[in-house]
């Protein structure tokens, strides 16, 4: 994808649901954090430190765009504007971190979407792979493809105990950060997800709630990963991280199984009524939105709903932010009203385009 | 007009903010509006809860502020890294380390902080061909060992055999690997 087509697109191929375990897990990432051996880390450097950076690792680029068999896209971050940052930190490709200080950032973005090379963020180099589902394997491979191809022309800081150096000093040793992004509404209904929460500290895992407004989670979407990266090699965290998904992946459909069997008019009527609301409402709000598509999308996994496609979700999901509302209208000075008005027109939209490829 | 957070109570606070995000308008209870410290919206609140993580992890690094004295540091002096310049101060401050020669500086008082964070402090995943040096190669001679050590315990001598003969194999080239680093 081009630039333009990156900011403009609602549809990316890691939230797609052909793939392991799609009726639970959205999508899975590998994140990487590597820095240049000497050069002070982006949070102390100087903007001539910086540049010398990005020409570094730009200069590895063709390399890396021949291994991974694609082309790379590179944004230069201070070419944007303020909305078209949020727009691609909203669409995930980018961390808010490499947003904030815009100067001598820049996002390579594979031509597929599934990798991101993240320059001068917190570190000098976060190499980003996703995948659609619950695979966290495919994208650590393209991951560690990516890193060996650096690490052959490029010096890395590295130490024999600490492993790899990194700004901050919970990401030292491998520098991995695996994640897992989860769909999780049985466990939200029956209130159990607390106490998922609550255990996953003990194993070495976080569970954070993807859009939350501080005191609420909207959309029963949530993201786990691991917390410690020094003292165990990838594989081990990979394989910590996937016993804990595939134990909630478990519980979740319990739980759907549960809800589906003691309340399955209720659950019904709530699916279908989303889905109306979705497919015909005037004026949406971005939590209103997440929240009746989190309902379509149980009906779709349970097969309550057959009347668009489940791809439809992650579309909507991200056609819906904000941020690509306004980028769409081409107006930052839109009022709520507007911006609810907008969304609530872009949803039906996708949502029709999606039910007329369904037959 | 309801709240627009809570949809249940009255608003009766109305705000208008035009900022770098565009117009916004919110329509407030008095008891949601109390939960704005300032006007926070979206993708802002979002970095403040980003942020928590990091200032939690200031808030561990700065505890003991008599350490200093305890590694027998002299107070008024302060160790700057040579190479960026940051103080173990500035690290208190930021939660983030100045560069790659910083962890060598400070590992007195950075060693006990990762243990505290990972409950480790001495890696064991992927070494880098080039910065890693003969790192590789010791990794998989213990690797190795692990492996002999297995099929013993099996009695699969000849494969024993064979991994002994590549261990001595690798232990070679580690030596002649070190003997040259000692030259320069």
């Amino acid at each position: 994808m081009t630039k333009a087509e990156i900011l403009k697109s609602s549809h990316f191929p890691w939230l797609e649901t052909e793939g392991t375990d799609t009726d639970v897990v959205l999508a899975s990432r590998i994140r990487l954090a590597r820095n240049l051996k000497d050069v002070p880390f982006p949070g102390r450097a100087d903007f001539s430190q910086l540049a010398a950076v990005r020409e570094q690792v730009e200069g590895v680029m063709p390399a890396i765009a021949q291994a991974m068999d694609q082309d790379f896209e590179g944004i230069q971050l201070e070419e944007l504007s303020p909305l078209e940052l949020s727009v691609l930190v909203d669409k995930r490709l980018i961390s808010p971190a490499l947003a904030k200080n815009p100067q001598h950032r820049e996002a390579i973005i594979s031509a597929d979407t599934r990798a991101v090379l993240m320059v001068n963020e917190d570190d000098h180099l976060r190499i980003q792979c996703q995948a659609a589902g619950f695979e966290l394997d495919k994208p650590m491979a393209a991951a560690l493809r990516i890193d060996d191809i650096i690490e052959s022309q490029l010096d890395i800081a590295f130490d024999e105990t600490m492993g790899y150096l990194t700004a901050l000093p919970t990401n030292l040793g491998t520098g991995l950060r695996a994640i897992v992004y989860l769909h999780l509404p049985g466990l939200v209904f029956t209130k159990n997800i607390q106490s998922i929460a609550g255990i996953a500290p003990q194993l070495g895992l976080a569970v954070r709630s993807l859009f939350s407004d501080g005191k609420e989670a909207s959309g029963c979407l949530y993201e786990i990963s691991n917390q410690l990266t020094l003292g165990f090699s990838e594989k081990e965290i990979l394989d910590n991280l996937k016993n804990a998904v595939a134990e909630i992946v478990a519980h979740e459909r319990k739980a759907r199984k549960a809800l589906a069997l003691y309340m399955k008019d209720q659950l019904e009527d709530k699916v279908w009524r989303s889905y109306g609301a979705l497919r015909y409402a005037r004026l949406l709000n971005e939590k209103e939105t997440l929240e009746l598509l989190s309902w379509v999308r149980l009906g779709l996994d349970l097969r309550l709903l057959g009347e668009v496609d489940r791809d439809s979700f992650g579309d909507v999901l991200i056609a819906s932010r904000t941020s690509c509302i306004q980028y769409l209208a081409d107006s930052e000075n839109l009022s709520k009203n507007e911006t609810d008005r907008l969304r609530a027109e872009q949803v039906r939209n996708v949502l029709a385009a999606h039910s007329q490829q369904k037959g | 007009m309801l709240c627009d957070d809570c949809g249940q109570r009255e608003a009766v606070v109305h705000i208008t903010q035009i900022g770098p995000e565009g117009r916004t308008e919110k329509n407030l209870c008095e008891e949601c509006a109390s939960g704005y410290g300032d006007f926070m919206l979206g993708s802002q609140a979002q970095q403040r809860k980003n942020v928590s993580v990091n200032d939690f992890l200031r808030g561990l690094f700065s505890q003991p502020q008599v350490r200093r004295e305890e590694e027998g540091l002299p107070s008024g002096t302060e160790l700057a890294c040579p190479n960026c310049g940051m103080t173990y101060q500035d690290f208190r401050e930021t939660g983030k380390v100045g560069c790659s020669v910083c962890y060598r500086t400070f590992r007195s008082q950075l060693e006990p902080l990762l243990r505290r964070i990972h409950g480790s402090s001495a890696h064991s995943g992927k070494i880098p061909r080039r910065s890693g040096g003969e790192l590789n190669l010791k990794h998989e001679i213990s690797l190795l060992r692990e492996k002999l050590q297995q099929s013993v315990e099996q009695e699969e001598y000849e494969q024993a055999a064979q991994y002994r003969d590549k261990i001595r194999a690798l232990e070679k080239e580690l030596a002649a690997k070190e003997g040259g680093g000692q030259d320069d």
